[in-house]
């Protein structure tokens, strides 16, 4: 049976995009989506992947075609048919991207400006502002100001990270939470109570914003399952907001390289009910009145693990803190890596 | 895509030129100017790169520039600028000397514009010593001793350049109407460094 | 530097030798012949491949396992640190500029580079950086990664992170110089029967990937001093502790560090688009589309740095700019893609070493460039950036792509550069090792990235531990590839089969020579007399008669006749 070749090629389109389809809904590669803005980006995500995959599909499939049906037979010499080129397939391949590519930059753009990217909130950045010296670090000669802040000046800042949902803009967060990143660790500080700690809790459903700083060197605060990132640049605020809808544990990372530990610099963000929540956090007031842990807890590394212990310890006690206090500090702390 | 034999338009065209291909016998052309403009391309991309992040610390920080930093005198630094910009209309004499097949001319200005490049040099380690805060004062101070610094290392090879053009002068058959390139290749050098200061002085004193 | 102003371009006399012949110590000096510096660029580059890949196999052994346990995470950042630099700086992009020496010259006609001096300098820059950043290892390595992001980087040790410097600025310079010669040849020294039009592919990107040089690396060396005034002298452009700005330092780095990916990836576009024809037996599809699209591509190059500052100090407005301006490159890289498969379809396809890495190239690269696209829109880059699903694409890009490219120019023009065949079942064993390690490596990582685990990090949550250890698994047989090549290379270049002028039958220039070519490439400059891909046509005349070529020579070498010239040549 000899079917037209003009049919076998539509088949081939059908059965092509059906995969397509198929697979940019069920590849199962992303974790779990644990915020609104998680599922806007797995949305987005999973569309490329449709049409990444009829893409590949189609190149691949023109190779190993070519490869077996164009070969060339043993004793043949002869060249192939002298074809140039054809402007209008031309036209259409050079077309055919430019739409899907625009469009992939709208639909980009849309989900962008709905998770907050374009959040005026974000825009009071004073620029660059003069942090304090690190102990050890010493640069000679340079302004000696640092004690006094400087004056802000009106200079219409930009934004950077990801703000609130467009229709939350200029209100204020329900819960906002510091985050300074140092080598090799975070410490989150709420400043409603004042409350430090190196592990970042949070109540489920509410629109929480983390303001994000760097102490020394650049990181990036990474929360993979709500697909936010934002790095921590010395000198420089910065901002994510976002509204968590399931209750869980979920890793913190910092994702940007920071020396020789970034790997070990990771943390537990908890998403906890209303209730867990205020009760940790009047757990952790009522011990920020006991005068000797609120000044461990502040250089606190929270990522220690049965290594990360060894190798934070001379960070540990370059800031003034035996390993000892460390540990029993965060009893509770469980690692990343166990 | 092309035919199999030559185009007649061309053959007719080559036989035009055979007088002056013989007289370039299995020679190369000479591309030395071509290859020169465009290694000055991008040397000016250096600049570029620097000018640019000049202007980025300047437009980031709420002040600039930064609280404290001592005013700068304009007068020395004028009448530098003054000098460098008449030095390339200075060494252009050469040029036209040159081409004159002028090589006494050519020295005469040659040794002018070398002058004037020295006295430039000479006025900017006078201006150094002579400020008021220093590579690590601030921000301001760094990127202007960096831009200046570098920009006067430019200036310093500029002058070896017109320095070595005026040894090989020396021997008066070296340079002649037809073949000067080293001499072109110092005016270009020498104007290209003049350009790049007229926007470092803006950028620096003036905005 | 101001060689070029004082630059002598005689070129050497002809000796009465067997043509193309050389001594072996002749690749052991300051030789001013393109053959012989393209060849010198090519070994060295291969031999800082194979450190490279050393470095590599070495990171993937610490991985093999969540802890860390096989280096210290110092040395792990040392290794991480150098294989990057080494395979950016001292393979691939030399390896495109040895591909650009060797065959440049011959493809337009001319009897060496513009600059034959300046060139030999440009390569002689590259091993003692290269020297330098391998000793780095003895006495203290770099270890802020190979974008070397201030503050860390003035952090980590100045040794280490001025041997770097001094290593970039000395390759920088070195890839400066090079691209100003193959600027100046390409636009210069085509014979007088080439119009730009009916250049070989390969001479347009490397028209388009010089500009990028030109244009990139400047700003680079620009960074990298102000960076070194940081480390050196204590002030404080990039170090916010004296008001400095690191962003700066990031847009100044990928200013040139982006459009370096395409300095590296086009040279092997070309390369593909000038192998794929010869072996299909096809013209190329859409000369002008292929052609014109590296050097769109090169624009629009230009034009995308922040991309990989998604999640830095990049304001609102502009994360969309160059999302926008990231996603057109799609663009001109889909002509390119269609076109070479346009070219494949309908074709005789011989299926040996050459045409089999080059097929592989497409496969592998579309993977890259797919992912290149979805990593430019912001709101998934925020979610992957300095992830493993980076390392993925990037890998895709420059191994599948860079590395698949040269392996397949190299098997094509090996038997140009010594006048011996390679020998093509040892060639295929080295291409499926090469394929299945490579998508054994870098495929899981895809996953990885996305499921959480971000890059340079020695040490792991256990939960990536399977696709971690496959990802190994894959390094060692992508280790174990490079031996039967080696062997190949080796025993071919000795004694493999004589390859005689023009072994596939091709039409470009470089093949109308004797193999390998003799001092001067050519006893007669060659006339265009086809376009460079008209296979299949009955008039093609691919070995050309020496009396004939003889005959029409009349032009100067060198000698480009005006545009009125040439307004009469026909449509392609």
């Amino acid at each position: 049976m000899k079917i037209p070749s003009n049919i076998l090629t539509l088949l081939a389109g059908v059965i092509l995009t059906l995969v397509s389809l198929w697979y940019g809904q069920n590849h199962g590669l992303l974790p779990e989506a644990a915020s609104d803005e998680a599922a806007l980006v797995d949305g987005l995500f999973n569309s490329m992947m449709t049409v990444s995959i009829g893409l590949f599909i189609l190149v691949q499939g023109v190779l190993i075609i070519s490869a077996i049906r164009f070969r060339r037979r043993a004793g043949d010499n002869t060249d192939g048919p002298p074809i140039h080129g054809n402007i209008p397939l031309e036209i259409v391949w050079t077309a055919i991207p430019a739409v899907i590519v625009l469009v992939i930059g709208v639909y980009s753009f849309d989900i962008y400006k709905a998770m907050g990217g374009f959040d005026p909130q974000a825009a009071t950045d004073p620029g660059i502002t003069q942090i304090a010296m690190l102990p050890g670090e010493s640069v000679p000669g340079l302004i000696d100001s640092s004690s006094q802040p400087k004056p802000r000046h009106a200079h219409n800042h930009v934004a950077l990270g990801v703000g609130a949902f467009p229709e939350d803009e200029g209100r204020p967060a329900d819960v906002n939470v510091d985050v300074m990143g140092l080598q090799y660790a975070w410490i989150f500080t709420y400043p409603d109570s004042g409350v430090t700690s190196g592990e970042l809790h949070i109540p489920v459903n509410k629109e929480v914003q983390l303001n994000i700083k760097a102490q020394d060197v650049l990181h990036a605060f990474w929360l993979p399952e709500f697909r936010l990132k934002q790095d921590a640049i010395p000198g420089r605020d910065t901002e994510l907001r976002f509204v968590p809808r399931h209750i869980g544990t979920y890793p913190v990372i910092c994702a940007e390289l920071c020396g020789a530990y970034h790997g070990a610099m990771n943390t537990k963000l908890y998403v906890q009910s209303q209730e867990e929540y205020d009760g940790w956090l009047q757990e952790q007031i009522a011990s920020l009145n006991d005068p000797n842990q609120a000044i461990a807890m502040r250089a606190i590394a929270p990522s220690e693990s049965r290594s990360n212990a060894e190798f934070l310890a001379p960070f540990a006690s370059q800031m003034g803190i035996d390993t000892a206090a460390l540990e029993q500090l965060h009893p509770q702390h469980i690692s990343m890596n166990r | 895509m092309q035919g199999s034999t030559i185009d007649p338009a061309k053959t007719a065209l080559n036989y035009h030129h055979e007088t002056e291909a013989a007289a370039h016998h299995e020679e190369h052309p000479d591309h030395r100017l071509f290859g020169l403009l465009v290694f000055l391309g991008a040397e000016s991309m250096i600049f570029a790169g620097l000018f640019l992040a000049y202007l980025t610390f300047r437009v980031v920080a709420p002040v600039w520039p930064p609280e404290g930093t001592p005013e700068r005198e304009l007068l020395v630094p004028g009448i530098n600028t003054l000098i460098l910009i008449s030095s390339s209309f200075v060494i252009h004499q050469a040029d036209v000397a040159v081409k004159k097949n002028n090589v006494n001319g050519l020295r005469t200005w040659f040794l002018a514009t070398a002058v004037m490049g020295a006295i430039f040099l000479a006025g900017q380690v006078y201006e150094y010593n002579n400020l008021e805060f220093g590579l690590k004062t601030n921000l301001y101070a760094s990127t202007f001793y960096v831009l200046t610094g570098f920009h006067g290392l430019h200036v310093f090879l500029g002058l070896c350049l017109i320095l070595a053009v005026l040894w090989r002068s020396r021997n008066k058959e070296h340079y002649s109407g037809e073949h000067h390139f080293g001499v072109e290749a110092a005016e270009l050098y020498w104007h290209f460094v003049d350009v790049i200061w007229i926007v470092l002085f803006f950028l620096l004193y003036i905005l | 530097m101001t060689q070029a102003e004082w630059q002598s371009t005689t070129t050497p006399t002809t000796e009465g030798a067997i043509p193309g012949q050389r001594k072996w110590q002749d690749y052991f000096t300051f030789n001013t012949d393109h053959k012989v510096i393209g060849i010198q660029y090519l070994v060295t580059s291969f031999i800082f491949y194979m450190i490279g890949g050393a470095l590599a196999t070495a990171i993937r052994t610490e991985l093999a396992t969540p802890e860390s346990d096989l280096v210290s995470p110092e040395l792990y950042n040392n290794l991480l640190t150098v294989h990057g630099t080494v395979m950016i700086f001292l393979w691939i992009i030399p390896a495109g500029s040895g591909l650009a020496n060797y065959l440049i010259p011959l493809m337009v006609g001319a009897r060496d580079m513009a600059f034959p001096k300046m060139n030999a300098l440009a390569f002689w820059m590259v091993p003692p950086a290269g020297l330098a950043l391998i000793g780095s290892f003895f006495l203290e390595a770099p270890q802020a990664g190979w974008t070397s992001y201030p503050p860390l980087s003035l952090m980590t040790g100045k040794v280490g992170e001025g041997i770097w410097i001094f290593t970039l600025l000395v390759l920088g310079t070195s890839s400066i110089l090079g691209a100003i010669n193959f600027f100046v040849t390409i636009l210069r020294m085509r014979v007088p029967s080439m119009g730009i039009n009916d250049m070989p592919l390969f001479c347009w990107s490397m028209l388009a990937a010089s500009a990028l040089i030109l244009i990139g690396t400047p700003v680079l060396a620009g960074a990298l001093i102000l960076l070194a005034f940081d480390l050196l002298a204590g002030t404080a452009f990039f170090n916010p502790t004296g008001g400095g700005d690191p962003i700066v330092y990031q847009h100044m780095f990928w200013f040139y560090s982006h459009p370096a990916v395409y300095i590296m990836i086009l040279p092997l576009f070309g390369a593909i688009s000038d192998i794929l024809p010869v072996h299909a037996r096809k013209p190329i599809f859409g000369y002008r589309a292929i052609a014109y699209s590296s050097l769109a591509i090169s624009f629009l190059g230009l034009i995308v740095w922040a991309h990989h500052m998604f999640t830095s100090g990049t304001p609102a407005w502009l994360r969309m700019f160059f999302m926008i301006t990231t996603m057109v490159i799609a663009v001109p890289t889909g002509i390119k893609v269609f076109g070479w498969l346009a070219t494949i379809w309908g074709g005789k396809i011989q299926l040996n070493s050459a045409m089999l890495f080059a097929m592989g190239f497409i496969s592998m690269f579309v993977i890259g460039g797919i992912s290149g696209v979805m990593v430019a829109a912001v709101p998934f880059d925020i979610h992957v950036h300095d992830t493993y699903f980076i390392v993925a694409h990037l890998h895709y890009v420059l191994f599948g792509g860079s590395v698949f490219g040269i392996y397949s120019a190299i098997y094509h023009w090996f038997p140009k550069m010594t006048g011996r065949m390679m020998n093509e079942p040892l060639g295929i064993v080295h291409f499926v090792l090469t394929f299945i390690g490579m998508n054994l490596t870098f495929m899981p990582m895809h996953e990885l990235g996305l499921l959480g685990m971000n890059r340079r990090i020695a040490l792991y949550d256990p939960k990536f531990a399977t696709l971690n250890l496959v990802c190994t698994i894959g390094t060692y047989i992508l280790a174990v590839s490079t031996l039967p090549f080696l062997a190949n290379a080796g025993w071919s270049w000795i004694s493999g089969k004589k390859a005689g002028n023009n072994p596939w039958r091709a039409l470009t220039f470089e093949w109308m020579t004797t193999s390998p070519p003799a001092i001067e490439n050519f006893e007669q400059l060659p006339v265009l007399t086809s376009g460079p891909y008209d296979y299949g046509l009955s008039k093609r005349n691919p070995q050309m008669e020496p009396e004939e070529s003889r005959s029409n020579v009349e032009a100067p070498p060198g000698f480009i006749p005006p545009e009125e010239a040439r307004a009469g040549s026909p449509e392609p």
